[in-house]
């Protein structure tokens, strides 16, 4: 009898605590995302209810063009006037993005559907751990190839009026990229059944236009789920840009000018900001900044792909 | 009665293994013929190698030759396209693919190079009716085909191969995802078609075979056992194996 009990308890009692623990460690990452989300916002109130911190910065002078001439939106955090307008970081940001979306998205794209639909095994075994290897490299490492090599041979090529600027960065950035929306799509081709396949074949197309007909609306969803997490990876990296952006706050719509980026802006001057002054807040002003945008990317970005595939495969 | 398709001395390896062995056969000119026998004999890697879908496994060998309309479809520049075009293939799982209705319908046909819009409606109208799914669908030509009923996906299928107009009809076990009332509109469908097609059904259902074909072929372990009229091997079989299986003692 004793023996029985101990048996059917045992499983019982290893069931209840993995559960536990799976679902607790589901609560922490929500708890500290909340609390993150709080203590960083916790510091932006003074931009919106300190009179004091108003008069200095606020959504106006962050967003909107100010009355100077051919100054309408600058970043001078620490000049006798400081002037806060993030407009020209937003810009820095949206450039080197693009810059990297335009970089990364074919080349991996295009990787991930060759590997998976061209390449025959022993290659698909070398390009994919070569891949995602790169995602391992850190991103120093890259900002400092941005820097130092990319930029050069830029450089070389164009010879661009600033050697750092939102090309160069962008490309060091699109390197940063380029693993996640990779592994990303590739496994949302494989993951396309091979019935698929066959069914297109066998109705006399060949291996592009089943690729192209077939296979890639198939994995459309995963394909588009992968852009934008290397849409959200893009704009809130930071070591990179840093590095080879040349990190001007120029409000410019050129890609050769220099750029700075608001993470980046983060990085640079958090470290020597007064605690508690307009330019402190204006920082963690940007940190929620980034954190909230980020945020309803990725909620939009799931909710297109859930009706992408919807469309697609009908599900309700 | 012409022969469509004659398969002479065919012999297919997947690696090492042997799963055809000496296979000779005839395929009549709209007739139906059936394949049978028990899982793992070989049925399906037969009925692949008249499209040449067998190409795409990894490892696979085909030894001999198989003449369609006269030609032979193994040689080195056979043209695939070409040969299934002629020779179209409706599967076991119903595939459409994860595009509308009318995407589906007209995918052989883009893949051809028709564009023409008024072309493909018409032709998307025109097999859906031979489906007798145009009064269900002609409504839901946008829905995504991932959306209707199993039994309306295969005959869909079935609609989209017709939709290129092949000479041979390839089924493999084309109602073993469907209820009988779905498996008998299928087979209904399979007499309609024999009027216009060649027609080679792999199944392992006895009735199925006994009710739809005018040829079975019986094959065991890779091997052709018998090969005749479909009345002959189901009540006078020469084979006692062949007789031992539609009886259904094993198998
Ligand atoms: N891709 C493959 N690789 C190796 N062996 C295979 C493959 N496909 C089928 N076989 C083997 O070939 C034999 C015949 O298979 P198949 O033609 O699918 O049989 P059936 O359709 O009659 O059930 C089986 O023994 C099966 O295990
Ligand atoms: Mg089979």
């Amino acid at each position: 009898m004793k023996k029985i009990i101990h048996f059917r308890v045992k499983p019982r009692i290893k069931e209840w605590i993995i559960e536990t623990l799976i679902r607790s460690s589901a609560v922490i990452v929500i708890v500290s995302l909340i609390l993150i989300f709080l203590f960083v916002g916790k510091e932006t109130l003074p931009i919106f209810f300190s009179s004091e911190i108003k008069q200095e910065v606020n959504l106006n002078r962050l967003f909107l063009p100010q009355a100077r001439q051919n100054e309408k939106f600058v970043w001078q955090p620490i000049s006798t006037v400081p002037k806060y307008s993030i407009i020209p970081l937003i810009i820095g940001t949206l450039k080197t993005t693009i810059i990297a979306l335009l970089f990364a998205l074919p080349l991996a794209i295009g990787a991930a559907i060759f590997t998976s639909e061209f390449a025959p095994t022993w290659l698909r075994e070398l390009i994919k751990p070569a891949i995602e290897l790169l995602a391992g490299v850190p991103s120093v490492v890259l900002g400092f190839f941005g820097l130092i090599v990319l930029a050069t041979w830029l450089q070389n090529i164009f010879s661009w009026t600033f050697r750092l600027n939102a090309i160069t960065a962008g490309i060091a950035l699109g390197l940063a990229i380029l693993p996640v929306v990779y592994t990303v799509t590739e496994d949302a081709l494989s993951a396309v059944p091979n019935s698929y396949r066959e069914g297109s074949l066998a109705l006399g197309a060949n291996v592009w236009q089943t690729a192209w007909g077939v296979v890639l609306p198939a994995a459309l969803p995963g394909i588009f789920a992968a852009c934008v997490l290397g849409f959200g990876r893009a704009f809130g990296e930071t070591m990179i840009v840093l590095m080879a952006s040349g990190n001007a706050a120029i409000t410019s719509l050129k890609f050769t000018d220099s750029v700075r980026t608001l993470s980046a802006t983060i990085a640079t001057e958090l470290a020597e900001v007064v605690v508690g002054s307009a330019h402190y807040y204006t920082l963690f002003f940007i940190g929620t900044f980034l954190f909230v945008f980020t945020f309803i990317n990725n909620i939009l970005g799931q909710w297109f792909v859930q009706r992408l595939r919807k469309r697609l495969h009908g599900e309700t | 009665m012409a022969d469509k398709i004659v398969v002479k001395n065919l012999f297919v390896y997947y690696g090492k293994f042997q799963a055809l062995k000496e296979i000779n056969l005839t395929f009549t000119d709209r007739k139906i013929t059936a394949l049978i026998g028990p899982s793992g004999c070989g049925k399906s890697t037969l009925l692949r190698t008249l499209n040449r879908m067998n190409d795409l496994i990894k490892g696979v060998k085909v030894e001999g030759e198989v003449y369609l309309d006269g030609e032979n479809i193994y040689l080195n520049n056979t043209n695939l396209v070409e040969l299934r075009k002629k020779v179209g293939m409706v599967f076991q799982r119903p595939n459409p693919f994860p595009l509308t209705v009318f995407d589906n319908l007209v995918y052989g046909l883009r893949v051809r190079g028709t564009n023409n819009n008024r072309l493909l409606k018409e032709i998307v109208e025109k097999s859906l009716n031979n489906v007798w799914l145009w009064d269900e669908l002609k409504d839901k030509l946008k829905k995504p085909a991932l959306s209707l009923s199993l039994e309306q996906q295969q005959r869909l299928c079935l609609a989209r191969l017709l939709a290129v107009e092949p000479e041979v009809i390839l089924m493999d076990e084309p109602c073993s995802a469907l209820d009988p009332i779905a498996t008998g509109k299928i087979e209904e469908l399979m007499f309609e078609l024999k009027k216009e097609y060649t027609v080679v059904i792999v199944t392992h259902n006895m009735q199925q075979a006994a009710r739809v074909s005018d040829f079975s072929g019986f094959l065991l372990l890779g091997d052709l056992i018998e090969f005749g009229e479909t009345g002959k091997i189901f009540t006078a079989p020469k084979d006692e194996r062949t007789q031992d299986y539609i009886t259904g003692r094993f198998g």
